[in-house]
């Protein structure tokens, strides 16, 4: 087992060493270099030489690369040129909202999509299977900061459900631990913070769920039918064991394994669809800081969380194929 | 049994590569699928427009009207009136004939982008499958970094190397994403058929590798392809329509394209939600067109039959 996970953790470094390459040749491809990136309609040519001297820029590539690396390894990607804040600090600051706005949107289309992607196998070929399909369908192809507006418009404006926009109720008084709103309110016993934060989580979380829950509810359906076509199950059955002893120790065992890689898979979805929704709900995480670092072009922050974003997913699902070893033996061998 | 996520994320590309060529068969099952016939008619539909859009808009994509720009207020867009069926968009100009006209430039765009993708992962594939051994690996490994970003992650990267943005940097962005998918597709359906009698009985006739890679393998590996360019066509859409909406958008003021109308109508959402609501239902319907018939084509080509 252990040398299974050293294994995998090995197979990692190269993956990144690449794509740290890339990172680092994304930016001296800036147009200009990144110093006149940098200094946009202020650079002259002195100005430019000395910022390219104050940065190392003159280096040698190999040269400046080798520094590159060492500070990215020690998490020093450079100040943002936006607030002039060192990047690591404002990620960190960023992330338990992205953190918790992911998780929120995973668990609800793994607690909807699973079941529903069961129940469409089961009932193969009736209408709670067809219409289960076109609503994958019909779910992948909604632009998600389309969907957020809509359930923005619908839920927050014209019914007042929800909240519109932000995490907590601005001038609630909310003591902060971890950064996590909903987390902090059940720590500190502020039971009201709590509510005030899961209430503003519901819609953006509903509208970034969308494509994961399409996603799984298709995987699901398609490994349970998948499962139920096998000998073993025809075994089962005719051993004369009841449906449901074959449906929960039979099939839905076997038909989850192929789902839990693609739920790690999701993660690049989340990442990807927080930038969006984060930007209509007016959410201060992540995807909002890449979303800023875009429109003003903030190329350290800009790195950073590209770079972050790609070890974020290769490391889920690093855990999630560790996690699947120790489900099914078989795939030690 | 594979592994690894990014294992198995490539053996479900290379599955894929499996399926047998565009038969008769499958062209059979295709016709019977309701499914299939609802994407052909959508698809159909919206390259005819996109064709003929010059014809069937009333007027031009960046041609403001003085009647309707005088009626234009902070708070206020005309609505629809005489001699404007849509009424006006933020900027006094028909709201109808953009819809129309941004079909040709959607299509553009989502074509250009799945051609461009297709054709750099052709090329890096069948290199990839034909010759196997150290250029395999070498391209595969590049293949796999780029896989293991998160795709709109990738796409953003590419579009914010450009200085300004503009449509051909959303194409190349979009792109980007589709050429590791592409590649690993090649590349998988040229290493199963390396091994094929036909391929074998080629060499054996003394056939030049170049024409055995060239006329006997890749022809055989256009099945699968054509079902990915289909369901990427799709994403293409809907990744330009989230680049737009990012602010990495094409710049043109001009210029009407479906994402970049529903990106722009954001602002405007209290004023006139129909300047987001049609754009928005244009892209969902076309981009459900492309899906279901690539779903179907998978479908009608796998060889396990009806799923």
């Amino acid at each position: 087992m252990l040398r299974f996970v050293v294994r995998r953790l090995l197979q990692v470094v190269p993956t990144l060493l690449l794509l740290s390459i890339l990172v680092f040749a994304w930016l001296r491809n800036l147009p200009g270099g990144p110093a006149v990136a940098l200094l946009g309609d202020r650079a002259t040519p002195e100005r430019v030489a000395q910022l390219n001297a104050l940065y190392g820029l003159d280096d040698p590539l190999p040269v400046q690369y080798g520094k590159f690396l060492g500070r990215a390894a020690s998490g020093d990607f450079g100040t943002s040129s936006i607030t002039g804040e060192p990047v690591l600090a404002e990620i960190a600051r960023a992330l338990p909202a992205t953190l918790e706005l992911s998780i929120a949107a995973l668990a609800i289309a793994v607690a909807l999509g699973i079941p529903l992607g069961y129940l469409a196998a089961v009932n193969r070929g009736r209408s709670l299977d067809v219409s289960t399909v076109i609503g994958t369908l019909v779910g992948v192809a909604v632009p998600v900061f389309f969907l957020g507006y809509v359930l923005k418009a619908v839920f927050a404006v014209e019914l007042g459900w929800f909240p519109p926009s932000g995490r907590q109720t601005v001038g609630l008084d909310a003591t902060n631990v971890t950064g996590f709103a909903v987390l902090d309110g059940v720590l500190t016993r502020e039971w009201d913070a709590s509510l005030d934060a899961l209430s503003h989580l519901v819609l953006p979380a509903v509208a970034l769920a969308t494509i994961p829950l399409a996603v799984i509810v298709r995987i699901t359906r398609a490994s349970v039918l998948d499962v139920l076509d096998s000998d073993f199950v025809r075994t089962a059955n005719s051993k004369g064991l009841t449906p449901a002893t074959v449906r929960g120790r039979h099939v839905l065992r076997n038909a989850l394994l192929p789902v839990s890689t693609v739920i790690g898979l999701q993660v690049g979805l989340l990442l990807a669809g927080a930038v969006l929704t984060e930007r209509v709900f007016v959410w201060g995480g992540l995807g909002t800081l890449l979303a800023d670092a875009i429109t003003l072009r903030d190329y350290p922050r800009l790195q950073a969380i590209l770079l972050l974003g790609a070890l974020i997913y290769i490391v889920v699902n690093l855990l999630v194929d560790i996690s699947y070893a120790v489900i099914d033996p078989r795939v030690r061998l | 049994m594979a592994t690894t996520w990014l294992e198995r994320r490539r053996s479900r590309i290379d599955g894929l590569a499996q399926g047998r060529s565009l038969g008769a068969e499958a062209l059979r099952r295709l016709r019977r699928n309701p499914v299939a016939i609802t994407g052909a008619v959508i698809i159909g539909a919206f390259v005819i427009v996109a064709v003929l859009a010059p014809l069937l808009a009333p007027h031009g994509a960046a041609e403001a009207f003085p009647e309707l720009q005088e009626n234009l207020r902070p708070g206020r867009i005309p609505g629809p009136q005489e001699g404007f069926p849509l009424g006006s968009d933020q900027l006094g100009r028909d709201f109808l004939s953009r819809m129309i006209l941004a079909a040709r430039q959607t299509l553009l765009v989502g074509v250009l982008a799945t051609l461009i993708g297709l054709v750099i992962g052709l090329v890096i594939g069948t290199l990839a499958g034909a010759f196997g051994g150290w250029v395999d690996t070498l391209l595969m490994r590049v293949t796999d970094v780029l896989l293991a970003i998160p795709s709109l992650l990738l796409a953003i990267s590419v579009a914010a190397l450009a200085a300004s943005p503009s449509q051909t940097t959303v194409i190349i962005a979009v792109s980007a994403v589709a050429v590791p998918i592409f590649a690993r597709l090649l590349r998988g359906s040229m290493l199963a058929q390396r091994e094929s009698d036909h391929v074998v009985a080629a060499t054996a006739l003394g056939v030049k590798r170049r024409a055995v890679v060239l006329r006997h393998m890749l022809p055989n590996a256009v099945g699968p392809v054509i079902v990915q360019a289909t369901l990427t066509l799709a994403t293409a859409i809907l990744d330009a329509a989230a680049l737009s909406f990012l602010g990495l958008g094409d710049a043109d003021p001009g210029r009407a394209e479906w994402g970049l109308m529903l990106a722009q109508a954001q602002a405007y959402l209290d004023v006139r939600p129909a300047l987001a609501l049609y754009p928005a239902i244009a892209i969902i319907v076309v981009a459900l067109g492309f899906t279901l018939l690539g779903e179907s084509l998978r479908e009608a080509l796998d060889p396990k039959g009806r799923r």
